[in-house]
Order: C-alpha cells, then structure tokens, then sequence
C-alpha cells in the first residue's frame, strides 16, 4: 500500500523569545506512516503536541528537524491536496452562506460553474444540511458548523484530511452523531484521515490505528494499536471496553508523570 | 466581490423576532422620536419665556428666521458648501485609508514603519492643523476638503487596521488549505473579515468631518453653516446661530441615515450593528 504521510525523525523545536531563555522541544524523532484510505487517529493529553504534528502535515509549520512526506512529497506550506477540519468553527467564513462557504475551495481553484454548483450540492447534501444550505454559519448549532466544515473540506477533493478535535467542543450527544455520521460519511468518501483527539472511546469509533502520544516536551509517539473491532463499532463492546482500560492506562501514566514533575 | 455560485435561485430564509420584542414601544422609533421633539420644543419654550431673546430666542424666532434662510435661498446654499466640503473630503479619506490600512494591518513592515506618525498624530484634533492648512493650500475649497480629508483617513485606518490585525489566523489557514493563494486570501478572506471595522471607522469618520468642517468654515469661508453661525454672532443674530446649529444637527442625521440604508443592504452578511 502507498504511503499517504510519513513523518521521518521529526522534531520540532521552538526558539526562545528572549535572549537567555531555553528554547523549547516540542516534538523530537517523531515516526508516523500514515497508509493511503487510512483512518489514524492520534491520542494524547493536552500539551503534547498533537496540534503541532498536524500543523507540520498541514504545512502551517515546518519541521526543525526530519521531514513529513505527503505522498512521497516533501510538505513546504498549506496546499488543497490536504484538507483540514477545525476544533473552532471560527474557521468558517461568517460572511458566507452553507453553500457558499462549500463552494470556496472550489471557486478558488477556479472550477467551471456548472462543476462547482454539482459538487456543492454532492457535498451539502452528503453532510444532511441540505435544508440550511442558504444560511449563514452563526444561524446554525454548533454541530451543523462542523458539519460545513466537513463539507467544505470534502469539496475540495482533498486526499489527506485532518482533523483537529472537530468534536471537542459539541455538548455529549452531539459528539456522539457527530461520530456516527462521520463514519458514514467516510465509508462513501473513503479517504486518508488524520484525526486528532484527545477522547479516547472517539477515537476507538473512529480509527484504523490509534497512535499515543507521549507527554511534552519531546514527544514522540509512545505506542501504536490497530483497532481489530468490526465497523460501526459500539461503544460498550467488550473489545471495545478492553482497548478502551488498556489506552486509558497508557495516556493515564503519563498523565501522571505530567503531575508529578 | 464575487460570491459563491448559487445553484438555484435563493428563497427568503425566515428569520424571527420575540413576541415581545414586537410590542415593545422601543421597536417603534418614529413615535418616541416625535414624543422626545415635543417634550424639547416645549422645554425650549418654557426656558425661553424666563430670559431674553438674544441669549435664548423663543422656538417661533428660530423658525422664523428658518423661514427667511429658505426663502431667500441663503440656507441652502449654507447647507450646500458644507454638504460639499463633508461629502467629498469624506468619499476621498476613507476610499484612501482603506487600502493602506489594511495593508498596514497585513504587513508588519509597513506598520512599524507607520506606527509612530500614528501614535503621535493621534493625539492631535484635525483642528489644530486648519492653519498650517490655510497657509499651504490657500484660503479656498482645497485647504477645507483636505482638513476634512485627513479627518476623515486617520480615523477610518486606525478601525481599519485594527480591523485587518485582528482576523482569525484559523481563517486565512483554512483558506490556505482550500487552495487559495496570498492574493486570494486577501481579497476572499482578510477584506471580508475587515468589513464590519471598515464599517465603523466610515461611521465615526463621517460625525467627525461634522466637526471639522465647522472648525473650518469658522476660520474662512463666504459660505457654509460653520460661516452662519460665527457670521451671526457677529451681529448677535443669536435666532440664526440656532437656525445654524439645528441645521448642521439635520444634516448629520440625514447623512447618518443614508449611510445606514446604503449600509443595511450589506449589514446582515457582515454582521454589522447599524
């Protein structure tokens, strides 16, 4: 199988503001290959960098060490071939309606009329907005804001898609269809996916594999397991349970080793 | 600016209000303004009857003497020259101040460079340089509309600005990832995200070319309501300062008004507060 990204030895290093100050090692030998039509989510408690990987795949930040490989390619900046969900629905262009926060990337990328209206309708339509699709994002629920985001992400036809927590801020029940339909939505539109969170049962619903984090700084990935649960997984399982106490353990530890130093 | 492609024609989307915000009086501005003149007129009135006309003319002096400025046409021509003055010196500062403001906002170069010409300048009222005006640009139109002009840019770039400083890094980076490039994330992104800001500093822009130009017109001027007002204290005409003051406070009600109907067809996309 292609490989979609490769993280090879990546470090991250953050320079000091001040003179005399240490400079900061966010991420250090950091090794990932993420396969093509692969769910990956990556898990680990707050402060460890997992936004400063995605960041580096996203090609917000380059590495200071190492190289992150898209499809065999060295990643130099932002580029529509990587599509990105936002935690923050700030992301989306308030002044837009549904459709036409959809219709940017295409409209940037200069697609034909005609082209764009048929994917615009493909994709609204494939994250059930439909029926909101001529209003503008501050009329909606928190839940329909990701939903455009998702939409807008796919119609870019993007062939790595991250996302960074898309579901952290939505109240419990929300997260929990927002998961559902997202599973749906990638078993028509199977895609690469980089899914960051920090909540563990999303991310058994959810992946392929699961990589854990260690604590900063210098994080590296700690372990990697592939979910052997078949899909669409329920939560309370007893595979999905195992995995579930065996993770919770290992992002626990360092939790832990967090508090204590 | 153009919009996304609509793929069918779009139908009205219901948007509601309280029940009870459709009773409350404060959603029937005509009648509370009309209460509120009353009430004036009639204090005006009262307090007038206690002292002398040349330091407080009754409301029938004042209208009056309305009435002359009308019929003999000398109002509106008072009205005109400032309308002019305002008017273009306005159109002129914030259609300057605007692209340079949100370049200054985008690039921080340009903004270190312009920052301590702001910082200093900004603590001087435009009315301080009337007469460094009147000595570089003569006594006519130009020294007057450019006074109004640098009114009107300095406050219009430092909303602007703030404007263009202030938009989400999460949206120029979502554009970024849906392919646009640095042209377009500025014309797409940062000049939509800056609207609102534009908006604001037009507004205020506008109540202080008001004032300037009063300033100005008090200085030198054949024509205009600033040269009405301080014409009239000459000759301790005090019915016609108030035919002046009322006068210019009509003016920028009217000026406000239809900046905020012109404004209002772009406001709810903007999500601007009129």
């Amino acid at each position: 199988m292609t490989s979609a990204v490769d993280l090879l030895a990546v470090g991250k290093r953050y320079e000091p503001l001040h003179a005399g100050a240490s400079a900061y090692e966010a991420i250090e030998d950091f090794n990932l290959r993420i396969a093509e039509g692969e769910f990956f989510c990556l898990l680990g408690p707050t402060g460890c960098g997992k936004s400063t990987v995605m960041n580096m795949v996203a090609g917000f930040e380059l590495p200071t060490s190492g190289s992150v490989l898209a499809f065999g390619k060295e990643v130099r900046g932002p580029s529509s071939e990587r599509g990105m969900v936002f935690q923050s629905d700030i992301a989306l262009f308030p002044w837009l309606t549904v459709e036409q926060n959809v219709a940017f990337g295409p409209n940037v990328r200069g697609l034909e009329k005609n082209e764009i209206a048929r994917i615009v309708d493909e994709n609204v339509e494939l994250v059930g907005l439909h029926k909101h699709r001529w209003k503008f994002p501050r009329e909606l629920s928190g839940g329909m804001k990701q939903r455009v985001q998702i939409a807008r992400a796919l119609a870019n036809d993007a062939t790595i898609l991250m996302m960074d927590e898309p579901f952290a801020a939505l109240d419990a029940q929300t997260r929990r269809r927002m998961q559902e339909e997202l599973a749906r939505i990638w078993s028509v539109k199977h895609r690469t996916v980089l899914f960051i969170t920090h909540d563990i049962g999303e991310a058994i619903t959810l992946g392929d594999r699961i990589g854990v984090m260690t604590r900063g700084p210098r994080s590296k990935l700690k372990e990697v397991v592939r979910v052997e649960l078949p899909r669409p997984r329920l939560n309370m399982t007893p595979g999905f349970v195992d995995l579930y106490n065996s993770l919770e353990q290992t992002i626990g530890a360092e939790s832990e080793a967090m508090l204590n130093e | 600016m153009s919009e996304a492609a609509s793929t069918a024609s779009q139908p009205t989307v219901e948007r509601w209000r309280d029940e009870r915000a459709v009773r409350n009086i404060s959603t029937r501005p005509g009648l509370i303004y009309a209460i509120v003149a009353a009430g004036t007129l009639a204090l005006w009135e009262g307090a007038a009857s206690l002292t002398i006309p040349i330091l407080l003319p009754p409301p029938g002096d004042v209208a009056r003497a309305f009435w002359k400025g009308i019929s003999d046409g000398s109002l509106f021509t008072h009205i005109g020259a400032s309308y002019f003055r305002i008017l273009l010196g306005w159109a002129i500062g914030c259609a300057l101040a605007v692209p340079f403001a949100i370049l200054a906002g985008r690039v921080p170069l340009v903004r270190l460079v312009l920052d301590p010409y702001i910082e200093f300048f900004r603590f001087i009222p435009p009315i301080a340089f009337i007469t460094l005006f009147m000595i570089w640009l003569g006594l006519g139109e130009l020294s007057k509309v450019s006074l109004i002009v640098y009114t009107a840019f300095f406050t219009t770039f430092l909303n602007t600005m703030a404007g263009a400083m202030s938009v989400e890094k999460e949206r120029i980076r979502a554009a970024q990832c849906l392919g646009a490039t640095r042209l377009q994330v500025f014309f797409k992104v940062i000049v939509p995200a800056t609207i609102p800001y534009i908006v604001t500093g037009i507004r205020l822009a506008l109540g202080l070319a008001f004032m300037t130009v009063v300033a100005a017109e008090f200085i030198a001027a054949e024509a205009g309501i600033g040269f009405l007002i301080f014409n009239s204290r000459l000759f301790a005409q005090t019915d016609n300062v108030f035919v002046g003051i009322i006068t210019l406070g009509l003016m920028g009600f009217t000026a406000n008004w239809l900046l905020k109907v012109i404004l209002s067809r772009i406001a709810y996309r903007y999500d601007v507060k009129l």
